[in-house]
């Protein structure tokens, strides 16, 4: 079950990433559609962040291209908005949540230039979005950490993006900011934004998804949330490993062989 | 006058290094900044036999090289080599220390370093170094304008740059997804710093160099939250420290380089204990993050 | 050359006491610094050497003598209190490791440089030669001071071969040997006390700065060798010894050298030559691998060509001539007459003038490589739902790769298999 749509925003074609010369994503081909919240869904190690990340392009592909808005992504960032996991930042850093969500406004900012007037309303205004103007002043470590997902959050909202790459919002927030954000994010799929999110919850997967992505080393599924969730194909998705494939990637780094011919 | 110009000489030193240390600290790359500050050794002693002199252009270039190097080194054995990354910086700071002593052991007769010089400095002899231009006119010790002029530049560049040097060091993966080379900033930064340390290294030698890397900007991480207050506080920390360093060698007839690493850490020291906000021996106040309403 | 000689039948008695001391020094610091490394915390060595400094001074100044002893002692202490205060300020603070580390490390060697300074220029005759702890010097270990140390680093040596299962067992999994009942912080502690005694004796032989040297580089070169923890301590330890007596020989042969940066320029180069080299794990060991893939490639891939050309009319011993294969497949002719060559040498060819034909062999491992092709791309297919004209690429590369034993699974799992996607057929 893999439906591939006409006038993709997200393309990805033939996609293979190696960590150590060992694939952990192997050939994968999508389409997504605009204006859709997407959800990335697998078990630990299906290689979710993996995926976003090679499109975002902050990792070495071994194969294959993605374009986005049919363009190659450096053309195109400026309209691409990326939310890290939480926990890849040291929230013990010297800033403020204002500091953090004004630099989603760097990107467009260029060499040299500060951020003006325009950009720090824009970087309110996203905190506005999220719940947390109050809290501008407030130094990021005193924050918890629903509180600071939305400070992520508001950041890539300040960039004001047309596609935005989530990697594991609702990792170890509450509740109350896990329903604000799914708000949100909705809100802004009726804007024609499209939102791809990593999640691991399948519970709540086909309430808050209307595309799903199904991943476990390759690409199980892809497609309208009613017609992916189906009990075949998460049986696949999460019925363990592929053994031969596994073993063959574990030959190829320890045989140091490229995983495709140059 | 003397102490005047020792302890401006001081105060440039510390200036240039806590601003560059703030930024290390934050990407905990403490001890790079330590074995760039020990790696330029054998640079030092090279480009002084090639070019003859000490505070020449082409050597602080030169010698500033082999600080960039020195990152190439660690960030090779670690990658490619696959070096457990502590022990790729260990073995490599050393290893180009134990040359630059070897130089300095081979052309003891042409060059006037020795190896206190190298681990301390000689910050004392500074104001004899006079810089005297063609027309007779004294403008000071020679030290002050090689620093000065480096201290310029890293302020300037931390200002020009301010915002990519921030955010690649807060969030280098969110800096590359918007287009910001976090590796073309890592290595202009380390360039600084190499930089630096090489303009510093004879003044003050190679452990206040790490000292004022690494002590002023901690101390200040623990007294502010914000980072441009933290750039600030750590610069003042440590001209306070050179001037205060400075009476403590006098007054022990000691080297003035380990008094004013010594008040470093006392300076440290009293922050960790007595800071408002994070001090251990202080009540901390609990934060509790406020609910959203 | 005479030196040589001379040196290495150790009939002078100085040269005796240099060698036995430097190897010793260096060999006990490796064996500890093994530990430490697999512990991921080698640059604590560095703080602890510099730590020593001030303890020796303060040793000084408070007896008024350079009793080995004694300033071992102080040594000890404030050696000891840089790791205590390295963990204080990591634990109570949001302050990381690697900046404690450079802290304390820069800070105390400040204060030991302003007591050694305040010493030597209060005009106490006795200070003269403190400062070799500041540089190391094992050329001058002689009498008295050799015997306290080479003590001190046999003792090293028996520690750790009495604790050796305690101590890997808290390198290798902390929180497992806290479970089955080990007094880890006890271990710790022997561990901690066992590289400061370290640093302590090692920093006479190469000073504060190269200290570390003596801990992290024979320990990260016998990474590289061995998996075995056994093993790579005696490795450590050999390299150590070696570069040790080397750089003993050397100032021997040129008493201008000092001996502790020869030392570790020798174990730096030893270790550098490990990381490139060393089979398996080294970088240059690394790349001829690839290249011999590469090769290897080339081969199967002429082979491959040479069986399809075969495959409409079952003719798989006809010649062909290269131009044949350079149509089927682009490869530079370069490539392809050279892989031939290789080839026609280990039998899988033979060449008649300008013309080439498989042997049964080529045509037998032609034919394997065609069936891991296809099998893969079945299994892709099949398995990773990849559409039948994405997997092509694909298993260019994974038929080169997959074992017997792969290959009866995949086989298995595909249920045996006649036909590939494409509808060619599986030989």
């Amino acid at each position: 079950m893999i439906l591939q749509v006409e006038n993709p925003v997200v393309e990805v074609h033939d996609l293979t990433v190696s960590y150590d010369r060992k694939p952990v994503l192997w050939g994968v081909d999508l389409t997504l559609p605009a204006g859709a919240l997407v959800g990335v869904i697998g078990p630990n190690g299906a290689g979710k962040s993996t995926l976003i990340k090679a499109i975002m392009d902050l990792l070495p592909v071994s194969s294959g291209y993605i374009r986005i808005f049919d363009q190659p992504i450096k053309e195109v960032r400026k309209r691409i908005s990326y939310v890290p996991q939480r926990e890849s930042v040291d929230w013990d850093f010297p800033a403020s949540v204002f500091d953090v969500v004004l630099m989603g406004r760097y990107g467009k900012l260029g060499f040299f230039n500060r951020p003006r007037r325009a950009d720090k309303d824009a970087a309110m205004e996203a905190l506005q979005k999220v719940g947390m103007q109050a809290y501008a002043e407030r130094q990021i470590s005193q924050l918890s950490g629903g509180q600071q997902q939305r400070v992520f959050l508001a950041r890539a909202l300040a960039q004001n993006a047309d596609i935005y790459f989530m990697d594991e919002p609702f990792a170890g927030v509450d509740i109350a900011t896990e329903t604000a954000i799914i708000e949100l994010l909705r809100t802004m799929r009726d804007e024609g934004k499209t939102v791809v999110v990593v999640h691991h919850d399948l519970q709540s997967a086909a309430a808050y998804f209307n595309w799903v992505i199904l991943l476990n080393m390759r690409l199980v599924a892809s497609g309208p949330t009613d017609q992916v969730l189906t009990q075949e194909l998460l049986e696949k998705t999460y019925g363990g490993k592929l053994t031969v494939l596994s073993k063959v990637g574990d030959l190829l780094r320890k045989q140091e062989f490229p995983s495709r011919e140059a | 006058m003397n102490a005047f110009w020792i302890i401006l000489t001081g105060s440039l030193v510390a200036t240039c290094c806590s601003l560059l240390g703030c930024y290390l600290i934050l990407r905990r790359m403490a001890m790079v900044g330590d074995a760039i500050s020990h790696a330029v050794l054998p640079g030092i002693v090279i480009a002084f036999l090639v070019t003859g002199s000490r505070d020449s252009v082409p050597m602080l270039i030169g010698a500033g090289l082999l600080g960039v190097l020195t990152t190439f080194l660690i960030e090779f054995f670690h990658r490619v080599a696959r070096v457990q990354s502590d022990a790729a910086i260990g073995v490599t700071f050393t290893w180009l220390f134990a040359i630059g002593i070897i130089l300095i052991s081979v052309f003891a007769g042409q060059i006037d370093l020795d190896q206190d010089c190298v681990l301390y400095g000689e910050i004392a002899y500074t104001p004899i170094d006079l810089w005297i231009s063609e027309d007779g006119w004294i403008l000071g010790p020679r030290a002050v304008w090689t620093v000065g002029t480096v201290t310029v530049l890293v302020i300037l560049f931390i200002c020009l740059s301010y915002k990519e040097l921030y955010l690649t060091a807060f969030d280098a993966a969110y800096a590359a997804s918007i287009g910001i080379s976090t590796s073309l900033w890592y290595y202009l930064l380390m360039s600084a710093v190499s930089l630096t340390t090489v303009a510093s290294f004879e003044s003050v030698g190679a452990i206040l160099v790490v000292a004022f890397l690494v002590a002023p900007p901690a101390t200040a991480y623990l007294l502010t939250d914000n980072f441009k207050t933290m750039l600030v506080l750590s610069a003042l920390l440590g001209i306070l420290a050179s001037a205060a360093g400075y009476y403590l060698a006098v007054w022990l007839d000691g080297s003035i380089a380990g008094a004013i690493a010594t008040v470093t850490g006392i300076e440290f020291v009293l922050a960790f204990l007595f800071s408002p906000s994070r001090g251990i021996w202080m009540n901390r106040r609990k934060i509790v993050p406020a609910p959203i309403n | 050359m005479s030196d040589f000689t001379e040196f290495f039948s150790f009939t002078d008695a100085n040269v005796r006491y240099v060698t036995i001391g430097s190897v010793l020094l260096a060999s006990s610091s490796a064996v500890v610094g093994c530990f430490s490394l697999l512990r991921k915390r080698a640059l604590v060595g560095d703080a602890v050497a510099h730590a020593v400094l001030p303890g020796v001074c303060l040793a000084f100044m408070l007896s008024g003598t350079k009793n080995p002893l004694i300033l071992l002692l102080g040594a000890f202490i404030t050696g000891w209190l840089s790791l205590v205060v390295i963990d204080v300020i990591t634990s109570r603070s949001r302050i990381k490791e690697d900046t404690a580390i450079g802290l304390v490390l820069s800070v105390f060697f400040g204060i030991g440089i302003l007591l050694l300074t305040s010493i030597q220029h209060s005009g106490n005759a006795a200070q003269s030669g403190l400062d070799k702890f500041l540089f190391g010097n094992a050329a001058a270990l002689i009498g008295e001071d050799l015997i306290v140390f080479s003590v001190v680093a046999l003792l090293l040596l028996v520690c750790t071969i009495v604790f050796y299962k305690e101590l890997m067992l808290l390198c290798f999994d902390e929180a497992y040997a806290h479970t089955i009942g080990y007094p880890v912080r006890a271990l710790e502690l022997l561990l901690t006390t066992l590289t400061v005694f370290a640093v302590v004796v090692g920093i006479q032989a190469v000073g504060v700065v190269l200290m570390a040297a003596m801990l992290i580089t024979p320990a990260a070169a016998a990474r590289f060798w061995t998996e075995n923890l056994r093993l790579m301590l005696v490795l450590a330890a050999l390299m150590g010894a070696f570069s040790g007596m080397a750089g003993a020989f050397v100032s021997y042969t040129a008493p201008a050298m000092p001996t502790g940066p020869w030392i570790v320029l020798i174990i730096s180069m030893i270790a550098i030559t490990s990381f490139a080299f060393a089979p398996g794990k080294g970088w240059v060991s690394r790349m001829w691998k690839q290249r011999r893939n590469k090769s290897r490639v080339l081969e199967e891939n002429l082979l491959k060509v040479m069986y399809q050309l075969g495959e409409p009319n079952q003719d798989y011993f006809t010649s062909r001539n290269i131009t044949d294969i350079m149509e089927r497949r682009q490869i530079p002719k370069r490539a392809i007459s050279r892989g031939l060559n290789k080839l026609r040498r280990e039998g899988y060819v033979q060449k008649d003038r300008q013309s080439w034909m498989l042997t049964r062999q080529g045509q037998t491992r032609g034919m394997r490589v065609v069936r891991l092709h296809r099998l893969w791309e079945l299994y892709l297919t099949q398995f990773l739902e990849l559409a039948s004209d994405h997997v092509h690429e694909d298993a260019e590369t994974i038929e080169h790769i997959i074992t017997p034993e792969l290959e009866q699974k995949l086989m298995q799992e595909l249920e045996y298999p006649v036909l590939d996607p494409h509808n060619n057929r599986i030989p």
